[in-house]
């Protein structure tokens, strides 16, 4: 089976010029000269990025690419070539541990990786070589081998299909570790090969190998030995890919294309590029704000060194000599290395365990989605799932939602509804008893009661069966529950036949469905002719000679046939833009009505038409099939000129209707999010009306809001130049939604006031790429702006008739406008990957179109409806955790340091240390760091539900809110007013360092001492306060900590170490607390540090569930339902409801 | 103190209904755990500060720190001290010959007298000041050998180069190394009582006790060997550039205050935390009879050797005499502090009291938005 949509993802590189030659089986074939056996690389999947060798340099060369990791390594070798205040362990031990940890934690996946590859590598494989089966391993496999392949193995390179067991020269496969789709596809035998592959002489030409699962173009010269060498053209339904199974075909032969890291699977192995969240480019603002404190303080520091060491006496007294080679050094040289000092003595201020906390909270933080019960859908049985946790915080940022419709907001649960068949209508009655249970219902316009001809009617419905790609699954027993995804339906309603219709669009099962209902059956394809059974039971055959594949720019698919009494037809289905001018256009007034009154009902209608082809047309299509189809180069571009040339002057007969149900939720979801102050924007390949009444049944269009259109059928309303047109309409709605507005009042909600004039924007792709790419005389640039500001200004825009890529397109306009608002994109589909790709935060919804979106994404819910907690639960408390974790991490490390800093202006800016070196070291690793995890986890400031129910507390967050300079300067005001307080008070204490009741002095490390002691407890009890969720494990870890800290510095003053040159602490910390003065100064500098804190809590507006409990619900769904209701006044309303 | 609420959300143990239409099929699937972690719904305790529940929180403290407070105020007021700077600055000030007349080898001694004017009660601790020496320089703080002090044999004859310039001295180790060792305090300090006849007599001062005990008996350790007879034990060693004696007769007397036990080198060698400093230097017990203060009020003369040059950076030489209470010396800082502090928090409780009385019920209303 073909697919239908194009992975747009690698599209455009089709431009290779060179293609590769196989000998197949390795013989030399009798037109080449000379037979040179090519070289192509072996069949060893090499997925690992570290051999043993090259492990320890290479990973530790990407680890300190990190610009992190590298200022700290810089820091590390000052320390260890410089005479520096702090020993080279108090930085170089953390750094270890990060790069340690993350080494061990990269090997191990690399071994991992190892493993796979040897299992993969080392796979026994049969080859056929000169008439024998030789069992080879994996990676032995050349290019040119025939290799054998019996069912349920996965092929272990990229083959092209040259026989099969089964009889009509099929093999099955499925491609569910490729990309994720567990249907069976069907792929094909070479025509014409000889039975006898030993005899087989043949080569094959086919392009460089390139990544898209999806194209292949090749050609096969076989050679007989006296015939001329016969041509077959190649496509991707004869390659079998590496890393997809066989099924349901006992054994295959196969001759390898690509092999080894040029097969298709090992080509899409490349990871994504990274994304980076706004939280990052903060710390990263942040971090060079503390970098130039850091460097203005080593400066100032430095300055006044030699400042004060030009005085008399006070460089060098007699007390305090140089040694012999710092009295030789260079003086200029010496303030280099003054400075380069300071900057070690002060570089605690940018922690390395800032940068292990934040992943380490990202990746832990990350297992409360994957673990949520909430996202759990039983259908498919999988909960939500997490490919990259970079993005946790980005959730709660998101300001614009980019959605797919087809299967994101809606089902794609096709069901077949009606069709109209020569403007007659014929719905499908709900009991379907009779064969020909034609029940007529009254279309407005449509006669009662009436059908059309019985002629038209049962071509209509061969159209219907004959014109579509779907296979039938056969009833083997075993597989009757095995695959149950994607597009196979297995109960029908003739209870004798137990069959199942596969196909990779559900919209053509449920057609064929339809047409089921109406007493066509279609039986399947056997050799190349398709069975079908008529009303009256019997069988009809027809032979399928072309199929003339969809894709998503004609919109449109046909299949050319051969009846049994000799007529060849073409039937083709597809929107009706791409049918009606292909049509006679008498024919076209009656149907369209149809069409658009199902459209605005919300269903996907397509048009089918048919044309009779005399031989002669026959011919010249069927030669221009073949010659495209060979074509090596541009083979796409062939192939649809001649589609478009035969697809003309075709009759229409008719138009059906399907329908796509909403998701579960779906309304309320969009509700929430445009309610939580996102905007968001439908981007659907569908037609404009479907489009538009599924976003009024989704409640983003509501009754107050005014449509501004921008489509083709507006732009040719004026009887003008699109162009001019477009500029008008452009000017027009600018004024009408950008100048006329009233100004938006910052944070003020807009959705629910009734005051302000809501607007909804509709643009479709034709009008679109105008806007993106007018003529180049027009002023080209103003459009887009224009269409920018309009979009901003309104609450929900539809994009409809959208090609992939200019979704994409669209999101990439939204991302780079002004403000670089953050961008979330969600679908299902292949489709959508272009724009889950683009945004910064994709997400993919495990749905029935396949894995590709899934593949792709950041995240992957099962249902649209769990975006909601996603983003407004989820997404809110991780944004609140990581902001809260970094202002934390540089107020804390800034009191940290401050001190230390201030020492400086009382030890004759000699770089003494304060603290002694393993409270330097421990401060960040072990005394500070896992409250602030714990919190970073833990904290719900808000409950879970309150933030559930209350979707506007999210626009409190908007705009990276907790990350701004506001918030940063706080944070940095309170870091420096700590800082001060703890070590102005100490001093003020030690103006008389006699602390002890027996007269004994303390002397510079107990003066440390007591400043880290208030400074631990005080950071710790500061986290504490910001605590608004108490669970034990909180309580655990921040007593814990304290606890900790105490117990350390008893054990550390404990002992006489005999590792460390100097026993600074011996003691110390014992005697510090033997003094009543210096508990009574820890105890009132802990209280007045945190002082400023509480008042501020308390005079700020309380937050929390019970605060906020007056607060009555805003009006807000209410009338929109009710208005949804009276809006879709047919007989199918949308049943969003159950 | 806050209000809080305690909120254990339990487990819903409800399944939804499509959830158990899973089917039995469902039990080993990926379905997350329900347990309270994974759903992020531990029973948690989430206090919230408002002004109503501050505001106790706020007296209680100013009524603690107030008394507390006024209690070190008065402790500190209470204590005497008497401090004396005889750098010899000026040149009317007796120790001024000296002070300029200076060199390592020449004594010289000379006497100041001062007058209390009130009593001195208790034990007496006798301190020595200095200004503006710098002994946390950081060249300075780190030039010392701990396991040199320790009584570490190796370390004896091979001290740490941390010491340098003051490691070695005409080719044989300088114990105790290092430059805080080479720069000990050598004045002699003595104190006379001039009886209002004119005759005067030596106050006993104990030397002992002025270190801490830890450093004492566990930190600084003579090398092992004959602990009677110091001379072996250092006798490849060599004194400091700048002391007038070896190391091991700096108390020749008593065996346990010698060598790097002594505890006046004890003392020197915790280094001070500012450039402006005292250490102890000696205690003058209180009377046994305590009938007596054990400084009266009247005249005394501080008899100096005068060894130590300060002039040259600077420094100031001070003697303090000063008792000590429970909280240690003198120092109005904490007592000040802490009654500050304590009626800031009281100032606080009464306006947050007047806001909460006066506002109260309106910001509840009016937290409707917009």
């Amino acid at each position: 089976m073909l697919r239908r949509r194009i992975n747009l993802l690698f599209g455009g590189d089709e431009k290779r010029v060179d293609s590769r030659t196989i000998y197949v089986g390795h013989r030399p074939c009798p037109a080449t000269e000379a037979f040179i056996p090519p070289k192509f690389c072996d069949n060893r999947i090499v997925s690992s990025k570290y051999t043993i060798w090259n492990f320890l340099p290479k990973n530790l060369f990407e680890q300190f690419r990190r610009i992190a990791n590298f200022y700290f390594l810089i820091i590390f070798l000052v320390q260890v070539i410089v005479d520096t205040p702090t020993s080279p362990v108090t930085s170089g031990l953390p750094l270890f541990f990060v790069i340690t940890v993350t080494a061990i934690k990269q090997g191990y996946e690399d071994w991992l990786r190892h493993k796979a590859d040897y299992e993969v590598n080392k796979y026994p494989v049969i080859v056929l070589e000169d008439g024998r089966s030789i069992r080879k391993e994996s990676e032995k496999i050349k290019v040119g081998d025939i290799v054998e392949v019996v069912e349920d193995e996965t092929f272990p390179c990229d083959l092209i299909l040259l026989q099969s067991t089964r009889d009509d020269d099929t093999c099955f496969v499925t491609t569910a570790s490729l990309d994720g789709e567990s249907n069976h596809k069907t792929h094909y035998t070479v025509p014409d090969t000889e039975k006898d592959l030993q005899s087989l002489n043949a080569t094959i030409e086919c392009e460089q190998p390139q990544p898209d699962l999806y194209k292949f173009v090749g050609r096969m010269h076989i050679y007989k030995t006296d015939q001329e060498p016969a041509v077959r053209s190649l496509g991707p339904e004869n390659l079998l890919l590496k890393g997809a199974t066989l099924k349901n075909t006992k054994k295959i032969y196969g001759v390898a294309v690509y092999t080894g890291m040029e097969t298709k699977m090992a080509l899409n192995y490349q990871g994504k590029s990274q994304k980076r969240s706004a939280v990052e480019k903060s710390i990263n603002a942040f971090l060079l704000v503390y970098l130039c404190i850091l460097i203005s303080k080593a400066v100032v520091c430095t300055t006044l060194k030699y400042v004060w060491q030009s005085q008399d006496g006070q460089d060098e007294p007699w007390y305090n000599e140089k040694t012999q080679k710092e009295k030789d050094t260079y003086v200029y040289l010496k303030m280099f290395t003054d400075f380069l000092s300071f900057m070690v003595l002060f570089n605690f201020i940018i922690p390395v365990s800032m940068y292990v906390t934040v992943e380490m909270q990202k990746f832990l933080g990350s297992f409360f989605i994957t673990w949520d019960k909430d996202f759990f859908d039983p259908e498919i049985q999988e909960g939500a799932l997490v490919n990259t946790s970079d993005l946790n915080e980005e959730l709660g940022q998101v300001e614009y939602v980019f959605t797919d419709k087809t299967g994101t907001l809606t089902q794609n649960n096709m069901e077949y509804i009606e069709c109209c068949i020569d403007g007659f209508q014929y719905r499908n009655s709900d009991s379907m008893s009779e064969l020909d249970g034609f029940c007529v219902t009254d279309g407005p316009v449509s006669k009662l009661q009436q059908k059309a001809g019985r002629d038209k009617e049962e071509l209509f419905l061969r159209a219907l069966c004959l014109c579509h790609t779907v296979q039938v699954k056969e009833a083997g027993p075993d597989e009757i529950d095995s695959d149950q995804v994607d597009g196979l339906v297995s109960e029908l309603s003739q209870p004798d036949e137990q069959r199942g219709f596969i196909a990779s669009s559900p919209d053509e099962v449920a057609l064929v469905k339809g047409a089921m209902k109406h007493g066509f059956t279609f039986l399947g394809l056997e050799n190349k002719s398709m069975k079908i059974r008529n009303r009256e039971n019997n069988v009809e055959l027809y032979d399928l000679l072309h199929v003339l594949n969809f894709d998503p720019v004609r919109r449109r698919m046909s299949v050319i046939v051969r009846s049994k009494s000799g007529e060849t037809l073409l039937f083709c289905k597809g929107a009706d833009s791409s049918i009606f001018p292909r049509v006679r256009q008498e024919e076209v007034d009656r149907i369209r009505m149809h069409v658009e009154r199902n459209a605005t009902e919300g269903y996907r209608t397509l048009c089918v038409a048919y044309k009779q082809l005399s031989p002669e047309e026959f011919a010249v299509a069927d030669a221009g099939l073949r010659d495209a189809r060979l074509a090596l180069q541009d083979r796409e571009e062939k192939l649809m000129a001649v589609y478009n040339q035969v697809e003309t002057s075709m009759s229409l007969i008719g138009a059906t209707a399907v329908e796509d149900r909403l998701q579960e939720e779906a309304a309320e979801t969009m509700e929430a999010l445009q309610g939580a102050g996102m905007k968001v924007w439908v981007l659907t390949g569908d037609k404009m009306e479907t489009a538009k009444s599924t976003c009024y049944a989704c409640r983003l269009f509501q009754r107050g809001t005014e449509l501004l259109e921008l489509t083709v059928r507006t732009l040719e309303d004026g009887g003008r130049k699109r162009e001019e047109r477009l500029h008008e309409l452009l000017l027009d709605y600018h004024k009408k939604a950008v100048q006329d507005a009233p100004p938006v009042k910052a944070g003020v909600t807009r959705s629910w006031s009734t005051a302000n004039q809501e607007y909804g924007f509709i643009i479709d792709g034709a009008t679109l790429s105008l806007v993106m790419n007018p003529s180049p005389d027009t002023n080209s640039s103003r459009y887009k702006s224009l269409f920018l500001q309009i979009c901003q200004n309104c609450t929900a825009v539809l994009c409809c008739r959208m090609a992939p890529l200019q979704k994409a397109q669209i999101v990439k306009m939204v991302k780079n406008s002004k403000g670089s608002p953050i961008t979330l994109s969600i679908g299902d589909g292949a489709n959508d990957v272009s724009m889950i790709l683009e945004a910064h935060v994709g997400i993919g919804i495990k749905g029935k179109e396949g894995r590709q979106a899934v593949r792709n994404s950041d995240y992957a819910i099962p249902k649209l409806k769990h975006l909601k907690k996603l983003l407004l639960a989820h997404g809110h408390l991780y944004y609140v955790r990581i902001a809260h974790l970094v202002q934390y991490f540089f107020y804390k490390n800034l009191c940290f340091i401050l001190p230390q800093f201030l020492y400086q202006f009382f030890c004759g800016y000699s770089q003494q240390p304060l603290y002694d070196a393993a409270y330097l070291t421990m401060y960040n690793i072990c005394f500070t760091s896992m409250p602030i995890l714990a919190f970073s986890l833990l904290e719900q400031h808000i409950a879970i539900e309150y933030l559930l129910d209350n979707a506007t507390l999210y626009r409190e967050i908007a705009k990276n809110a907790m990350l701004k300079w506001g918030p940063f300067l706080y944070w940095t005001v309170l870091g420096i007013f700590q800082g001060l307080l703890f070590f102005f008070g100490v001093k003020y204490l030690f103006s008389n360092p006699a602390l002890q009741d027996n007269g004994q002095v303390f002397g510079n490390w107990s003066y440390g001492t007591i400043v880290f002691t208030v400074l631990v407890f005080t950071v710790t009890l500061k986290l504490a306060l910001d605590t608004r969720h108490w669970t034990w494990i909180n309580h655990f870890v921040i007593w814990g900590s304290l606890a900790f800290y105490v117990f350390f510095s008893f054990f550390w003053g404990g002992i006489i170490w005999p590792f460390l040159k100097q026993q600074r602490l011996y003691f110390v910390f014992a005697n510090m607390l033997s003094s009543v003065s210096a508990w009574l100064v820890i105890i009132l500098l802990i209280l007045l540090s945190l002082l400023p804190d509480i008042l501020l809590m308390v005079f700020r507006k309380p937050r929390g569930p019970h605060a906020r409990q007056m607060k009555r619900r805003l009006p807000s769904s209410g009338t929109s339902t009710i208005f949804m209701l009276s809006q879709t006044t047919s007989t199918h309303s949308f049943s969003w409801s159950d | 103190m806050m209000a809080s609420s305690y909120t254990a959300k339990e487990e819903d143990g409800h399944h939804s209904g499509s959830a158990a239409a899973g089917g039995p099929g469902s039990s080993k699937s990926k379905k997350p755990d329900n347990t309270a972690f994974k759903q992020q719904r531990l029973p948690a305790w989430q206090p919230i500060l408002t002004a109503g529940t501050v505001l106790p929180a706020f007296f209680v403290i100013g009524l603690i720190f107030i008394p507390i407070g006024i209690g070190l105020f008065v402790t500190s007021n209470n204590i005497r001290e008497f401090e004396i700077d005889y750098t010899g600055v000026d040149t009317n000030s007796p120790c001024n010959r000296c002070s300029q007349t200076y060199s390592w080898n020449i004594s010289c001694t000379c006497s100041v007298p001062f007058s209390l004017e009130q009593p001195f009660e208790s034990n007496v601790f006798m301190y020595y000041g200095l200004s503006n020496f710098y002994q946390n320089h950081r060249r300075y703080v780190k030039s010392r050998d701990d396991s040199q002090l320790n009584g570490d044999k190796s370390s004896l004859t091979n001290p740490s180069k941390e010491c340098e310039p003051y490691r070695i001295s005409e080719k044989k180790p300088i114990a105790p190394c290092g430059a805080i060792a080479n720069s000990l305090f050598n004045d002699t300090l003595e104190l006379y009582y001039i009886y209002p006849n004119g005759s005067r007599t030596l106050i006993p001062l104990v030397k002992k006790g002025i270190a801490w005990w830890t450093d004492k008996h566990v930190k600084f350790r003579n090398p092992p060997g004959n602990n009677d007879n110091l001379t072996i034990t250092f006798q490849d060693t060599t004194k400091p550039v700048n002391w007038h004696k070896p190391v091991y007769e700096l108390d020749p007397n008593d065996p346990d205050n010698n060598g790097f036990i002594n505890e006046d080198f004890i003392v020197w060698m915790r280094t001070a935390a500012l450039p402006t400093f005292r250490k102890l230097y000696r205690i003058i017990q209180k009377n046994k009879d305590n009938m007596t203060p054990t400084l009266p009020r009247g005249n005394y003369s501080l008899e100096i050797a005068y060894n130590y040059p300060v002039r040259s950076f600077d420094g100031r030489k001070r003697m303090i005499l000063s008792t000590i209470s429970w909280m240690g010396g003198k120092n109005p800082f904490l007592g000040i502090a802490y009654i500050t502090v304590g009626s800031v928090c009281f100032f606080l409780g009464v306006v947050l009291l007047i806001i909460h009385h006066k506002y109260g019920n309106r910001n509840n209303n009016a937290d409707i938005p917009n």
